[in-house]
């Protein structure tokens, strides 16, 4: 098989492209590097967004349809922007018998934000993730990346209040 | 490197090791990573430094010591001391602890290694956890690493390997339990020029984090298993495919496999053989149907994960269509010691039709949570109470969970049974991956069947109707039922609907979705005609017969 160079150029000027571009040729443009290319899109612009998603499929020789079809069958893939910070509930079993849908509603409550939404202000993303393997300290939330063992409702509270700007 | 090479390095190492006299050991898998046992290790070293005693201890970060609950462990050696709770600003504490490596261990913080949660385990896949530092590819070369590799690529023959692996009885460690033997030498005898092995560590069952800690604490023995997988069967190339939520895991995976490829232990002529395997990582991307092996190889192919209708299976037509041979990240990491001691000594460990040990990953209402290596065949009340540390908060036991979404909930009455792949069967649930969830008399069994219904629903790939259709319509009815709507013939609706789908779904992720609904329908009816006919959950958990407690509306 003839290995494939990208010859597509990419949607903007962005020098962020350039490490989505980079994977791309590591894997020869090989449409089975789609997944590969995808998390790298995410990994440098937060999210996937039509733009991306349409240079990815031209650059793979990929009908658009299969590349939203993967993007959207996948958890991990957003095709929403994220807020400013991140909150990871893990609602994975341990997780939730010790408490994690508590944390929710405590995160409903001040943040008026459900599960998967983003606060109004755009300062908050709330995902519930399946699980993340910190079982022994359960309940467990992630704040932008660091793992909180064994949350409180408050605590979160608290949180999520700092982060909108609001006296904690 | 050839195996004499090998030896020499690992000779170096260990005189290196010996040549100061103690060790501590801090843990820096992730659950002690969350208790910021970086700064311990941190802290630790710059109180050798202080004390300019760096000729005579070493302090280095390891993998997952198992008990996590008390994290961050530190452990000394050759003391044989566990320290536990530990904070990087108690400067008094970790010098208490520098102080006495020769006497007796400091009180405060000390854990007895006879403590039954260490005294009972018998460990094989976690026998470098805790030992040795999982970024350095020579602590596991000192520890007898890639010796398997190389003595079977110099001196057995591929048939040879399989008959070992046969004769050991391993069976594969992500769920199925199929007899690891048969398969390798399934693909083995495949006819193909290319053919693949793959590695799955997709773990997916929320509550299970077995995979995880081997990958963080001692990855270079799943690439070894791999390696003489690929020997055995004839491949060359090889993938790990792991979720992308374990970002640690995948770092040291990426060192190790940099590392191997250094010394020539992964590549081309691997020892000076005419034998090549390479090996990538592909990440998930948060998909629970992904553990599912032809749907897996779809998601490595860059695909949805959907799977397919076996035959044919993958060991005649994976991955691109070529011969795959598809194990779990415990599978391989058993494959290097049963080389190394032979299968008769591993077929002499766990009962009759399970051998061996297994890793549990211990959560929920249990004192130590944590993760556990025993020896097939021991009994579930052991585990839970005297290794587990039962109830917290004098609370009673009421059910253990095993299997994840796929396993049942297993009552009081199963205490006594000794735990196998069989017997785990036989009273509805399935040894799975080895999550094991532990839940105290606040549980209501209600709820956690709709949290598991909701779930398999949710990670339904909606290829076929029995999973997609009934997984929702049986959500619907426990959804009902817990708020107080249920009627009384639902309960067996349930079940009926349940046996249905686990008959007739195409792949395992649907086959085995009921299980958490039919056991707990078993075993905990009254809880359910409770719920239906009083219209109350005992436990507080679900919201039948009173309204639903009013929230402030979510903004967009």
């Amino acid at each position: 098989m003839k290995a494939y160079t990208a010859s597509v150029p990419p949607p903007s000027d962005d020098k962020r492209w350039k490490s989505v571009m980079a994977t791309m040729r590591r894997h020869g443009s090989d449409s089975s590097a789609l997944i590969e290319v995808l998390h790298s899109v995410q990994e440098v612009f937060g999210f996937l967004d039509d733009d991306s998603m349409r240079f990815v499929a031209a650059s793979l020789r990929l009908p658009l349809s299969k590349v939203y079809g993967v993007a959207t069958f996948y958890h991990f893939f957003s095709l929403k922007p994220a807020g400013e910070h991140t909150c990871v509930v893990c609602m994975g079993t341990a997780c939730y018998v010790r408490g994690a849908g508590e944390l929710l509603r405590a995160i409903e409550e001040v943040g008026h934000v459900k599960a998967g939404g983003t606060t109004a202000d755009n300062k908050v993303s709330v995902v519930a993730a399946r699980c993340i393997g910190s079982c022994g300290l359960a309940p467990a939330v992630v704040y932008d990346g660091d793992v909180i063992p064994k949350a409180q409702p408050e605590d979160v509270k608290n949180q999520i209040r700092r982060w909108m700007g609001h006296d904690a | 490197m050839t195996l004499d090479e090998l030896r020499e390095l690992a000779e170096k190492e260990r005189q290196e090791q010996k040549s100061i006299p103690h060790k501590v050991n801090v843990c820096v898998a992730a659950a002690c990573l969350s208790l910021r046992s970086d700064q311990v290790l941190k802290a630790m070293q710059s109180e050798v430094k202080k004390r300019g005693i760096e000729d005579k201890v070493k302090v280095k970060g390891v993998g997952c010591m198992g008990l996590c609950a008390r994290g961050p462990l530190v452990l000394t050696e050759p003391q044989h001391t566990y320290y536990q709770s530990l904070k990087a600003d108690d400067t008094e504490a970790l010098g208490a602890i520098l102080e006495n490596l020769d006497g007796k261990p400091v009180p405060e913080f000390a854990l007895s290694p006879a403590l039954p949660f260490f005294a009972s385990q018998q460990k094989i896949v976690l026998e470098n956890c805790g030992e040795i530092d999982p970024e350095r590819i020579e602590d596991y070369i000192a520890a007898d690493g890639y010796s398997a590799l190389l003595t079977c690529l110099s001196s057995r023959t591929r048939e040879d390997v399989v008959q070992e692996l046969i004769k050991s009885g391993l069976r594969g460690r992500g769920g199925g339990g199929y007899p690891t033997g048969l398969k390798w030498s399934m693909v083995s005898k495949a006819p193909g020029a290319q053919k693949y092995v793959i590695c799955n560590a997709d773990e997916g069952d929320p509550g299970a984090f077995m995979d995880r800690s081997v990958l963080e604490s001692d990855p270079h023995r799943v690439l070894e298993g791999m390696a003489i997988a690929a020997y055995a069967v004839g491949a060359s190339t090889g993938y790990v495919y792991c979720r992308a939520e374990y970002p640690l895991a995948v770092k040291r995976l990426k060192i190790a496999i940099k590392q191997a490829e250094k010394l020539g232990l992964l590549g081309n002529n691997i020892g000076d053989s005419t034998f090549n395997f390479t090996v990538e990582i592909r990440l998930g991307a948060g998909a629970f149907v992904c553990g599912e092996e032809t749907a897996l190889i779809a998601s490595v192919e860059g695909k949805r994960g959907v799977p397919r209708p076996r035959p044919p299976f993958p060991a005649y037509s994976g991955l691109n269509h070529s011969p795959t041979l598809l194990n779990n990240v415990e599978t391989f990491a058993n494959v290097a010691p049963i080389l190394r001691k032979g299968g008769d000594w591993y077929a002499s460990i766990g009962t009759e039709k399970s051998k061996g040990t297994k890793v549990f990953a211990l959560a929920g209402d249990i004192n130590n949570t944590g993760l556990i290596e025993i020896p097939m065949g021991m009994k579930l009340h052991d585990i839970v109470f005297s290794m587990g540390g039962g109830i917290p908060n004098d609370r009673k036991f009421k059910a253990v969970q095993t299997g994840g979404p796929s396993g049942g909930c297993i009552p009081e009455q199963f205490l006594d049974m000794a735990v196998d792949y069989e017997s785990l069967a036989s009273v509805g649930s399935i040894m799975g991956s080895g999550g094991m969830i532990v839940m105290d008399e606040t549980a209501c069994m209600v709820d956690v069947a709709k949290f598991f219904m909701d779930f398999v629903r949710d990670e339904s790939c909606g290829k076929c109707v029995p999973c997609r259709v009934g997984t929702t319509q049986m959500h619907g009815m426990l959804e009902r039922i817990s708020e107080g709507e249920g009627h009384p013939s639902d309960i067996d609706t349930l079940a009926r609907l349940g046996t249905m789908v686990k008959a007739t779904a195409l792949c395992g992720l649907g086959q085995t979705a009921p299980n958490p609904v039919i056991s707990t329908t078993k075993y905990f009816r009254h809880e359910y005609e409770k719920h239906i006919t009083d219209k109350t959950c005992t436990q507080g958990k679900c919201a039948c017969g009173k309204p639903e407690p009013a929230l402030p509306k979510a903004g967009e």
